[in-house]
């Protein structure tokens, strides 16, 4: 699961000017020099002493480091991460230099040992604290996956829902009971659309969908549009991200059919191979500069998602042979019965 | 007074449909009679001279050609229709057409709207070719050579020189020639990805170029005739245009 999060949210500073992350800061840092004072005192009023005098001679080190860096967090921001750590580090140092240079004479104590021994405590401190902060910081990041999810979900043509409600208007009076059908299929096809879709559904709703989808475009397209169902080999109860076949037919519709003045053929097969699922979906190409680049964006939106689901066990291919455009997807076939879907289905 | 004449052009036969019962519901208010329907930009092209229709509700998105490239061929013949351009949804379209003045619809159409369109269009007129032009968002698919009462559409992806003589422009396709009148730098500026300028009357399709022969002059300064794919006449290449034709061919095949 931690490399789908990696594909989804960068690393990154966290935001000094956060309130949260600057206490966070000076708990961290008193936390570690406490431990580090327990460490190296065994009596313990001694030990109480030299954690006040070490105390005395990080704070300054500690709030004028944070200072600097609340300063310097826009031009931080703008930095790639590891970068941002060497700068951050840097900052640490010098301000435990100057401190150590400074107070030296009057606190001594924690400070024996020389600059060096200062200088490491700093470092260490800093990267301790960067590297706490890295892990919360990919903590939350599953909201954003999930965020990110939806984004890449909701979308489906506009072109689509208007010229099907103006279809559906057409048969209002001469075919009511047509026209009841034909919204009853919208508006199952955009509960699906405006679901959360984090979890797997079975391909037998996946297959349903497509059939609603495809009767609301017949109504539309009429013979322009042939298809052929080839679902014999489909194993109804594999498991798949929602609306992943969806999208392929309607660009196959959107490129392949309404392009042509000519009746076009479109073929749906999905089949199981051992322990594969593949679909394809075939239409006739047509050359049209100005589609390929949303049929790129398309493809792309489906990748992802079946990245955030399946990593990289997951395929999609499409090509051009014959005059017709096919695209291929192929998943691992996992059935409703095996234990990990739930675990897996939420994808991050 | 008589029925307002209104032509229908939409590639969905539901939305035909729609139109003409819209407008059975206006009837009353504004009584009009569908003269005729087309399903592409083509058969509008090629149904409505000779129709008599007044005013064309005509699609934008229609398959072999677009709404906006069909009322461009239309825009030429006397006694051009006006135009309301119909869309589902095209916010390039919709943005260009705003800021030409240009009638549309949006889809599902409402009667009211239907009504006010209809309204405004025949008290219009015709739109004005240069308009529709710069609405345009891509290079037209087709040349129109207006005949009287028709229009003969030609391929673009046919021509394969475009000649300038005097007042008109020939376009020559390897079946034939015709006469266009529009001037050649225009042609220029709006296919200059597929026509490439030998000569400062003449521009030549850049997929049909085969090669260059010469054709006389010094060894200092040769003269150069292009080699054109299904045509035997050999075209005159200036002085000018050479340097950048040289490179044209040799990138094409290295």
């Amino acid at each position: 699961m931690a490399s789908i999060r990696h594909n989804v949210q960068p690393d990154a500073l966290p935001d000094f000017r956060n309130l949260g992350v600057m206490a966070r800061i000076v708990i961290g840092a008193h936390a570690l020099l406490l431990g580090a004072v327990v460490y190296a005192e065994p009596a313990w009023p001694a030990m109480l002493e030299r954690y006040m005098l070490s105390a005395a001679l990080m704070e300054p080190v500690l709030l004028a480091s944070l200072g600097v860096l609340y300063l310097a967090s826009s031009g931080l921001a703008r930095l790639a991460y590891w970068p941002g750590v060497a700068v951050v580090l840097a900052v640490a140092m010098c301000a435990a230099w100057a401190a150590h240079v400074y107070f030296h004479p009057a606190v001594g104590g924690f400070a024996a040992g020389g600059v060096a021994r200062t200088l490491a405590f700093a470092a260490i401190v800093a990267i301790v604290l960067l590297g706490y902060l890295r892990l919360a910081h990919r903590a939350y990041s599953p909201a954003l996956a999930e965020a990110r999810l939806q984004v890449l979900q909701a979308r489906i043509r506009p072109h689509f829902l208007f010229n099907s409600l103006n279809a559906v208007l057409s048969l209002m009076r001469r075919d009511p009971q047509r026209a009841e059908r034909a919204l009853e299929d919208l508006a199952d096809l955009f509960r699906v659309l405006m679901s959360e879709g984090r979890r797997f559904v079975r391909l037998a709703d996946e297959i349903e969908l497509l059939e609603r989808y495809a009767a609301i475009e017949q109504l539309r397209l009429g013979d322009r549009m042939r298809i052929s169902w080839e679902l014999d080999g489909a194993p109804s109860d594999a498991l798949l991200p929602p609306m992943v076949l969806q999208p392929l037919l309607e660009n196959a519709v959107y490129h392949g059919v309404e392009p042509a003045t000519h009746p076009s053929d479109i073929l749906v097969r999905i089949e199981r191979r051992g322990d594969r699922v593949r679909a394809r979906i075939e239409n006739p190409y047509h050359e049209v500069a100005s589609t390929h680049r949303g049929n790129r964006m398309a493809l792309e939106n489906i990748r992802e998602r079946l990245r955030l689901f399946f990593d990289a066990e997951a395929r999609l291919e499409s090509k051009i042979e014959a005059g017709r455009y096919r695209v291929e997807i192929e998943i691992p076939y996992r059935n409703a019965g095996a234990a990990s879907p739930a675990a897996r289905g939420t994808a991050a | 007074m008589s029925e307002l004449r209104v032509f229908i052009a939409d590639d969905e036969a539901p939305a035909r449909d729609r139109l003409r019962e819209l407008l059975e519901d206006i009837a009353a208010d504004l009584p009009t009679r569908v003269v005729g329907e087309a399903r592409n930009g083509i058969e509008v092209v090629e149904s409505l001279p000779g129709s008599g229709a007044q005013v064309l509700l005509l699609d934008i998105a229609m398959p072999g050609m677009g709404g906006l490239e069909a009322a461009r061929h239309l825009a030429r013949l006397p006694g051009a229709p006006a135009v309301v351009f119909v869309t589902a949804h095209d916010d390039h379209a919709i943005e260009a057409f705003d800021l030409n003045a240009l009638d549309y619809l949006l889809k599902p159409v409402r009667a009211t709207r239907l009504a006010m369109a209809l309204r405004k269009a025949s008290a219009a007129g015709a739109p004005a070719p240069e308009r529709l032009e710069r609405a345009a968002s891509r290079g037209r698919e087709y040349f129109s050579v207006g005949e009287r009462n028709r229009i003969t559409l030609v391929p673009v992806s046919e021509v394969v020189y475009l000649k300038a003589e005097l007042k008109y422009v020939t376009i020559g396709t390897r079946a034939g020639e015709h006469l266009l009148e529009e001037p050649l730098v225009t042609l220029e500026r709006e296919l200059g990805e597929r026509f490439v300028r030998i000569h400062r009357n003449c521009l030549v399709s850049r997929a049909a170029i085969r090669g260059f022969e010469r054709s006389g002059g010094t060894d200092e300064e040769p003269r150069w005739t292009i080699v054109l794919d299904g045509i035997a006449a050999r075209l005159p290449v200036s002085r000018r245009q050479w340097p950048a034709l040289k490179d044209l061919l040799t990138e094409r095949a290295p």
